[in-house]
């Protein structure tokens, strides 16, 4: 059989299409979800394919459709709610931190929120402080919520699938960068489970551990230093809540030396998380500290080359890596 | 409770005076343990609204849902919760609803349709639109009511449900209990509509009553006529009920916002007296007596039940967080 390619883009309306047609009870929510596809064409045909009851186009209400969606997934539906840009999560916080992610808890069983809230985060091409965030570390403090953040179009088709399958809420981030890059499909029914990272590329000199679009760059990073001699292991977190941080410690017990890649600001970001969890966990086995490479802790300006300034680039992940093992 | 039967109208109303007078001792109750530090936290009683509770939630079916607030003990024990169980929640032991992990604030019995009490001043809102969409989904005749204040009228979680509820046509019931205050603010200084009638009513067609909220019959009658439009699928509807907190807003408050002769005026009309007095004329005065007492037995009953429940262990405090890991 010939290969053939799957977008990030695809990846996600596939696993969405999937879950309709096999579950009446999974529908989606979100701003311009219809005939627009959603601010990035992801939910672009499912509307002729399900009708609008099925593809509820909302107002502009964030923190009532994200509540409605939970009443509704405790009421025995399935949703996966689209916010069209994960800055806007500020405006439905309620929802999902008093909400979705303390139910289960809080009422010990009784009411559960079974709903994916998918959202583009991210950089991309100037869109500016309002539109262009990774708050993904804002939500790592939410007990109760789920966070999942792929890299590869293949995982995020499986992880989506495995995040409405889950009787829990997921917080599910789509890097925007990410959604044009295709790679080839896999072979079909792989299922991939919540919260087990995977080791991208093996290597033996140093970890560079990473998720979403932080996975291209240390890939990056990883191959501009074959020719120092130097070999990364890159590790692609795919969950961060609950996170593998079994997989970072095996590695990081063969290399002796982590950098941890996110593209969120510094300070009290995923990289941070990570670093931590490694510090306490994996203190024995490191050869040095711990380099964290993240974003500047500003909001993202919107002009590129300011842009790139104060962003995550491969050159900064290799010259980190290099200096550990020089280093260490 | 017994529940209605059309041969002896005047009997149904002698069951709802007697469920307005468990409300009331039940929350004297609360109040007197926690004078007496034998339950600890903060909580909310509905002291002078009983009717609402009684009309609204005790004349719903069983199968219809109602999403509460933070003032919710009579919703719940109109609804047919158990005062044993609901004071076991409130004192933090394992016999409560949610085993004590819920409080005052967050009780959830979806068995008989309460679908939580919540301590978000509107969170229950959209909550409860879900839940709509959820009944409109299944095509029951199931309707849900969504009780709250006139401080949550100034939500946004208000305005949008409304209109999302109006646009989605679903069967849900707005009731809104007017009680003039919202902590210390009065609602006159809250809501620039001066009444939130007058909002609902403008959201798409919505019909809309307003009641004496201390007329248990005059708001069940309410209840009922709305309900019947909302089951017969013709949208959502609203209702105000007006009535007066007979009590602090909660543990702690010494009600500097109003004055004693206003709370006087609204001490002549008590709704358990009202009701009483009415029934009486009617020659039921012999049933109340005997009444009386068997609800000072359940209450009793019931604190001896709670109390001699035990708290939870570290192991319930710990768990409960996400569903049990299914065995792949
Ligand atoms: C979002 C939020 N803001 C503030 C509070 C604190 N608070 C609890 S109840 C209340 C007043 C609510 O008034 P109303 O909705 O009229 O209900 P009532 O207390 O009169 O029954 C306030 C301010 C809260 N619980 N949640």
């Amino acid at each position: 059989m010939t290969p053939t390619p799957l977008s990030f883009r695809e990846a996600v309306r596939e696993a969405m299409a999937e879950a309709m047609r096999a579950d009446p009870s999974v529908f989606l929510m979100g701003e311009d979800i219809g005939v627009y596809g959603g601010a990035f064409g992801v939910s672009k045909g499912l509307l002729d394919e399900f009708g609008p009851d099925r593809v509820l186009q909302t107002p502009i209400s964030e923190n009532s459709f994200v509540g409605a969606a939970v009443g509704a997934a405790a009421g025995g539906l399935r949703p996966i709610v689209e916010i069209m840009f994960a800055d806007f999560l500020t405006c439905c916080t309620d929802a999902l931190v008093n909400h979705a992610a303390k139910f289960r808890y809080m009422y010990d069983g009784k009411l559960t929120v079974p709903m994916v809230l998918r959202t583009p985060m991210g950089r991309r091409f100037g869109y500016g402080a309002t539109h262009s965030q990774s708050p993904e570390a804002f939500f790592l403090h939410v007990p109760g919520l789920k966070v999942v953040a792929p890299h590869s179009p293949n995982d995020a088709k499986a992880l989506l699938l495995a995040s409405i399958h889950d009787p829990d809420p997921v917080l599910f981030f789509e890097h925007k960068l990410l959604y044009d890059t295709v790679e080839e499909r896999s072979s079909g029914d792989e299922t991939v489970r919540l919260g087990e990272a995977r080791v991208v590329r093996p290597g033996r000199d140093v970890t560079l551990i990473s998720y979403a679009r932080g996975v291209t760059l240390s890939l990056e990073a990883a191959s501009a230093l074959v020719e120092q001699g130097i070999q990364c292991e890159v590790i692609d977190l795919r969950t961060l809540a609950p996170m593998d941080v079994a997989t970072c410690i095996a590695s990081v017990r063969r290399t002796g030396r982590a950098v941890v890649v996110s593209e969120d600001c510094l300070t009290g970001g995923v990289a941070s998380a990570v670093a931590v969890e490694l510090g306490e966990r994996a203190f024995e086995y490191l050869l040095g500290p711990i380099a964290r490479v993240s974003a500047v802790d500003v909001p993202v300006p919107s002009g590129p080359v300011l842009e790139d300034a104060v962003m995550v680039s491969s050159e900064e992940i290799a010259r980190q890596a290099q200096h550990l093992v020089r280093s260490y | 409770m017994p529940s209605e039967s059309p041969e002896n109208p005047s009997l149904a109303a002698v069951s709802r005076w007697r469920r307005m007078l468990l409300i009331r001792r039940f929350e004297e109750t609360v109040a007197r343990l926690l004078a007496e530090r034998r339950l600890g936290g903060t909580t909310h009683l509905c002291i002078g609204q009983e009717a609402v509770a009684v009309g609204v939630c005790g004349s719903m079916e069983r199968r219809d849902q109602v999403v509460s607030n933070h003032r919710g003990h009579g919703h719940l024990l109109a609804k047919g919760g158990d005062p044993a169980r609901l004071l076991a929640e409130l004192a933090g032991r394992v016999a409560g609803y949610c085993r004590g992990k819920g409080g005052s604030q967050h009780v959830a019995v979806p068995d008989i349709g309460f679908m939580g009490s919540n301590g978000i001043t509107g969170g229950g809102i959209p909550i409860a639109l879900g839940l709509a969409l959820a009944a409109k989904r299944a095509k029951d005749d199931r309707v849900v009511v969504s009780m709250f204040g006139d401080g949550a009228c100034a939500t946004g979680n208000f305005h949008e449900c409304l209109n999302m509820a109006a646009l989605w046509r679903v069967p849900l019931i707005f009731c809104c209990e007017n009680n003039l205050y919202a902590m210390s603010h009065p609602a006159e200084a809250g809501l620039s509509a001066g009444s939130p009638t007058r909002w609902a009513a403008s959201y798409g067609d919505m019909p809309v009553e307003t009641v004496d909220g201390n007329d248990v019959e005059a708001v069940r009658g309410a209840y009922l006529r709305l309900a019947e439009k909302v089951r017969q699928g013709g949208g959502p509807a609203f209702l105000e009920a007006l009535t007066y907190r007979l009590c602090g807003h909660s543990r702690s408050d010494a009600r500097l916002y109003r004055t004693r002769e206003e709370e006087n005026t609204w001490k002549e009309r008590d709704p358990i007296r009202r009701s009483g007095e009415a029934l009486r004329d009617q020659g039921l005065g012999e049933q109340l007596e005997a009444m009386k007492e068997s609800v000072e037995e359940e209450i009793a009953a019931a604190v001896a039940h709670a109390m001699a429940s035990p708290p939870g262990d570290e192991a319930l405090a710990r768990g409960g967080l996400f569903a049990p890991e299914e065995t792949p």
